[in-house]
């Protein structure tokens, strides 16, 4: 196990104050260090133009190739990419780490743009299973229905389906924000441990069962709650940030934020005292 | 993980046997070890169409014995003479494969009787029989079993499909999909998913007087199926008593000679897309599979959980 000590010879960024401590022991832990930014070099990035715009069409391409394809073009510094004919295939658009305007003009099959972080994306159809698994930063748009595991594991970033989603939205969600236009399935939020789903339609059984941390908002009717999640009071603050978020997504104009149900961790599943102080800091 | 297709024409009839092939082509990724097809071809309606086999396929990749082609002849001249004891009038006979026949058939007494008679004979499986239905089932990909038996031209108005990646059976004919529901005419099942409470539903079913044919845990869905329609149960009620009946994690297709139906478990564990027209009806493991006959862009959904929809021709 780690053993967490005070570093005596603060380094540049500890004195401005980005961390104090440094983990010794097996653990290897690398800190940002302000003096050597230049250095960095961020794999998969590229510097692009939004005002460069093309055209791609993936009809006769497989994922790999697509996948492949978007990455040549954003090197040569396209910063808008329109995707034609993606016919549901799976994987499409994944591992895009900077900004970028990806739109898809059709549907995506599983795994849609995972693992993302900056892009803003626009999905004209609908997308399957896992789309936008553990994505980082950036938004993503889709204009119809999802399916199930929407956003699974989402670290940052809004994701947005204008239509209904299936079971299992923002499984193992550990921040950013998803936001449902339509309804959603069984175990919505299920192990989420941070970060927001917002779900203006109805939701099916065991909503946000087992959820460690963050927050549900329903619109619409709750199939039923899972373990250990509750009920709490709407506050102003929750209404506004709701407001600012559906503006945002551009979906529920007029829709009553007053009226949806908040659903939070009872957090009497957790289990912190059986950790041991370090462990327990390393959990927080 | 297996993939599972299905259409429905409202209407009219097509080229299904082409359209399931293409369907279940572009899910073989899901299910690279048997591919089956049970199409509802526009028969004329008259004669009974039994599909059997009397053997296994012992090619590349199959888990039975193998065995002298010898025995299949012996076989068929047993059935033959089975169906002569009662009282069937052959019509028509092609032999498909080494180990697989198709008959066209009248007979009018009770087809519960017929075929434990029938599969009394030693490693005789009737695939299925119906009025329209066209069971076809085999190791390989779609493409591979749709050339072996032909079933480019079959067009009919509805059909359910399957790509097996075996699990928790063998990879032979007996264990693949889709499932006849037997003993009841022109009723199939395809499923993806494992069933929990196999078992115990199989010796309660045996009890009853049903036969199972592989272990296979999704035969148990047909055989759950007719025996809630043999009690008097509508396919749909059937479909809905399943949702608590059966344990496990699941998504089926049934059809019969006019209907085509989709369940889904209540903890929508296993993937189903679905594009609902007023002329067509096609769903699929992956949306992949509906583009593959639906090129353009179309409106499609998941099914929520514990949902059970059933469409008419």
């Amino acid at each position: 196990m780690a053993n967490i000590k005070t570093n005596e010879n603060k380094t540049k960024a500890q004195s401005m104050g980005l961390h104090s401590e440094v983990l010794t022991g097996k653990t290897q832990q690398k800190f940002f260090n302000p003096d050597e930014a230049e250095n960095f070099y961020y794999w998969g990035t590229y510097d692009v133009d939004f005002n460069k715009r093309i055209d791609l069409d993936v009809n006769d391409l497989d994922c790999k190739e697509a996948n492949k394809k978007i990455d040549e073009l954003m090197s040569k510094g396209y910063g808008t990419i329109v995707i034609k004919n993606p016919q549901g295939k799976h994987s499409l658009g994944v591992g895009v780490l900077n900004k970028l305007n990806l739109i898809f003009e059709g549907s995506l099959g599983y795994f849609g743009v995972g693992s993302i972080d900056g892009p803003t994306v626009r999905i004209n159809g609908r997308v399957g299973w896992s789309c936008a698994e553990n994505m980082m930063a950036g938004k993503v748009v889709i204009e119809k229905n999802a399916g199930s595991c929407f956003g699974a594991a989402v670290r940052g970033g809004d994701l947005i389906c204008k239509g209904s989603v299936g079971a299992r939205t923002g499984i193992d969600q550990k921040g950013g924000t998803i936001i449902v236009g339509g309804d959603a399935g069984a175990f919505t939020g299920f192990m989420m441990q941070r970060g927001r789903i917002i779900i203006l339609g109805n939701v099916g059984i065991n909503l946000g069962d087992s959820m460690y941390d963050g927050t549900i908002y329903v619109g619409g009717k709750i199939g039923s709650f899972g373990s250990d999640a509750i009920e709490s009071p709407m506050t102003k603050s929750d209404v506004d940030w709701i407001k600012r978020k559906l503006k945002v997504a551009e979906i529920g104009e007029d829709f009553d934020i007053s009226k949806m149900t908040k659903v939070v961790a009872g957090k009497k599943l957790w289990n912190y005292d059986a950790l041991e102080p370090t462990e327990k800091k390393g959990a927080i | 993980m297996c993939g599972i297709a299905g259409l429905i024409h409202r209407g009219k009839s097509s080229n299904v046997g082409n359209e399931l092939q293409a369907m279940l082509q572009a899910l073989k990724h899901r299910g690279p070890d048997s591919t089956g097809y049970a199409l509802y071809a526009d028969n004329d309606g008259q004669n009974f169409i039994m599909r059997f086999k009397v053997g296994e396929n012992v090619g590349e990749g199959s888990s039975s014995i193998n065995e002298d082609e010898s025995v299949y002849d012996k076989r068929k001249e047993l059935v033959d003479q089975m169906l002569k004891n009662l009282g069937a009038k052959v019509i028509k006979e092609e032999k498909l494969t080494p180990y697989s026949y198709r008959y066209e058939m009248q007979y009018d007494e009770d087809l519960m009787d017929f075929s434990k008679k029938i599969e009394s004979i030693e490693s005789v499986e009737i695939l299925s029989i119906g009025k329209s239905l066209e069971l076809i089932k085999d190791l390989g990909d779609a493409q591979e079993v749709l050339d072996r038996y032909d079933l480019g031209k079959v067009r009919g108005t509805h059909a359910i499909g399957h790509a097996r990646m075996a699990t928790e059976s063998g990879v032979d004919i007996k264990s693949a999909h889709p499932f006849w529901g037997y003993p009841f005419s022109d009723v199939s099942v395809v499923h993806n998913g494992q069933l929990t409470n196999y078992w115990n539903n199989r010796r309660m079913l045996e009890n009853k007087g049903m036969r199972f044919m592989s272990e296979c845990d999704s035969e148990l869905i047909a055989v759950y199926l007719a025996e809630k329609m043999r009690n008097g149960a509508t396919l749909e009620e059937g479909m809905k008593d399943s949702l608590s009946g059966l344990d496990g994690v699941f998504t089926y297709f049934v059809a019969t000679k006019d209907s085509l139906g989709m369940a889904k478990d209540t903890m929508a564990a296993k993937p189903l897309v679905l594009y609902e027209s007023d002329d067509l009806v096609a769903m699929g493991s992956e949306e992949i599979a509906i583009r593959s006959i639906l090129p353009h862009e179309i409106d499609t959904y998941d099914p929520f959980d514990g949902e059970v929809k059933v469409w008419q021709i």
